[in-house]
């Protein structure tokens, strides 16, 4: 039971995806000029990578790994992924109209995002089982919508200042990314 | 200038993937830890990029326009695959150094991009000569990235200690925060001097910035449009 709150712990904070692992960087800089927004995208960036690290681990264990498929994985995961991303909009768009109004025009982007084939191709690296899996992505995902949000905030802050105008868009984006990612570095001293 | 010639000078200096168009962010923060590194990447994705234009432009008459991405998904999927096991047999320790990297090459908008936007519509020969342009850019942009970090970071460039020991190496250039600020830094010499970079795209309407031609471009203009209102 500790095992599976240590690998969620793990995977949000002390191994942050896009602060530690620069998984997913452009929609962590692309979609954090509004909290509201950003929070959306978090939202679906938790569903589908959650549902992704269950059916990709599902693929690998009963199909790749039994018929000595192993080098296929990266070609299947990504189709996987990017048909899933389809389907859960389709079954969003018909099923609950309220999740797929807030989510949904965030669903299309998170097909690019490589945090998602990241963590697919990371579980299968560290041989976790299909629930270790599922809370790999789940606690990935969070970590990634925390990451998004605390940056979105700081951002529309950034707004107000005077900044020398080389550090004007982007490289101020990145700075805070640098500050935060140090932050995010104190959580590797947790003596789990 | 000829045109093969001018394909070159595209990708390395005008429309550099990395510097300029500001694409491939997450193997540029991620693997540029050093300049070895930096190159190994950066070869790495120039022969899936050069290998994918080349098969995407000879069958760009042959693939339906409605499954041309997932089509070029595959394509590029299978080149990386065999990167990898190329590399994993034959250089080891790159493949130690770059892990999960490798089979991402296949995310790297860089690649997508170029089969989108020019390997699709030009001929084989061109479409070699753009990946071959595109690739090197994206090699140096690497290469320069790994260099600053290993030299601030670790003191030694190439693996050859070259400042003197009494000067103490700043480790945080070798952890992520490192990747972020040097980044940050270059962009904003490139805009302090002039050079035009695509960044506004990057962080205003990220998904145009970083794949300018991907799957998701009418759904990330919908999301932009929609996060401003």
């Amino acid at each position: 039971m500790s095992n599976l709150i240590l690998i969620i712990i793990g995977s949000a904070l002390i191994n942050n995806v896009v602060l530690n692992q620069f998984l997913g960087i452009c929609s962590f800089l692309g979609v954090s000029k509004q909290i509201k927004a950003s929070a959306s995208l978090g939202g679906a960036v938790i569903f589908v990578i959650t549902i992704a690290s269950a059916v990709a681990n599902l693929l690998y264990t009963f199909l790749l790994a039994p018929y000595g498929l192993d080098y296929m994985k990266t070609i299947v995961f990504i189709l996987v992924i990017a048909a899933l991303v389809q389907i859960v909009e389709m079954f969003l768009k018909k099923t609950s109209p309220g999740i797929y109004k807030s989510l949904g025009i965030f669903l299309p982007l998170i097909t690019t995002n490589c945090a998602v084939l990241g963590v697919a191709l990371t579980n299968v690296q560290n041989e976790y089982n299909f629930i270790e899996s599922v809370l790999a992505g789940f606690g990935t995902a969070v970590g990634f919508t925390l990451a998004i949000v605390l940056l979105a905030s700081i951002r529309t802050r950034i707004v107000e200042k005077d900044l020398p105008a080389p550090f004007r868009g982007a490289p101020i984006v990145l700075i805070a990314a640098a500050l935060m990612s140090i932050a995010f570095m104190g959580f590797s001293q947790l003596s789990l | 200038m000829n045109k093969y010639v001018e394909r070159l000078y595209n990708g390395i200096i005008k429309e550099n993937p990395t510097l300029i168009l500001l694409l491939g962010m997450c193997p540029t923060l991620a693997v540029s830890t050093r300049a070895v590194n930096g190159i190994g990447m950066g070869l790495s994705t120039t022969a899936v990029l050069v290998l994918s234009n080349l098969v995407i432009s000879l069958l760009r008459k042959l693939i339906p326009d409605q499954v041309r991405l997932p089509s070029y998904i595959v394509v590029v999927a299978s080149l990386v695959t065999v990167t990898e096991l190329l590399i994993e047999a034959y250089l080891p320790s790159l493949y130690e150094a770059l892990g999960i990297y490798i089979p991402l090459i296949v995310v790297n908008c860089i690649i997508l991009g170029r089969a989108e936007a020019y390997a699709s519509k030009n001929p084989p020969l061109l479409s070699v000569m753009d990946g071959i342009g595109m690739g090197i850019g994206f090699t140096i942009a690497l290469t320069l990235a790994g260099l600053v970090r290993e030299v601030l970071g670790s003191g030694t460039a190439f693996g050859f200690q070259i400042l003197p020991a009494a000067v103490p190496p700043i480790g945080i250039f070798v952890k992520p925060p490192g990747a972020f600020f040097v980044i940050a830094i270059f962009i904003a010499i490139m805009n302090a001097i002039g050079i035009k970079t695509r960044q506004r795209e990057l962080v205003e309407n990220g998904c145009d910035g970083c794949c300018a031609a991907c799957a998701s471009a009418p759904g990330c203009e919908k999301a932009g449009k929609e996060a401003e209102e």
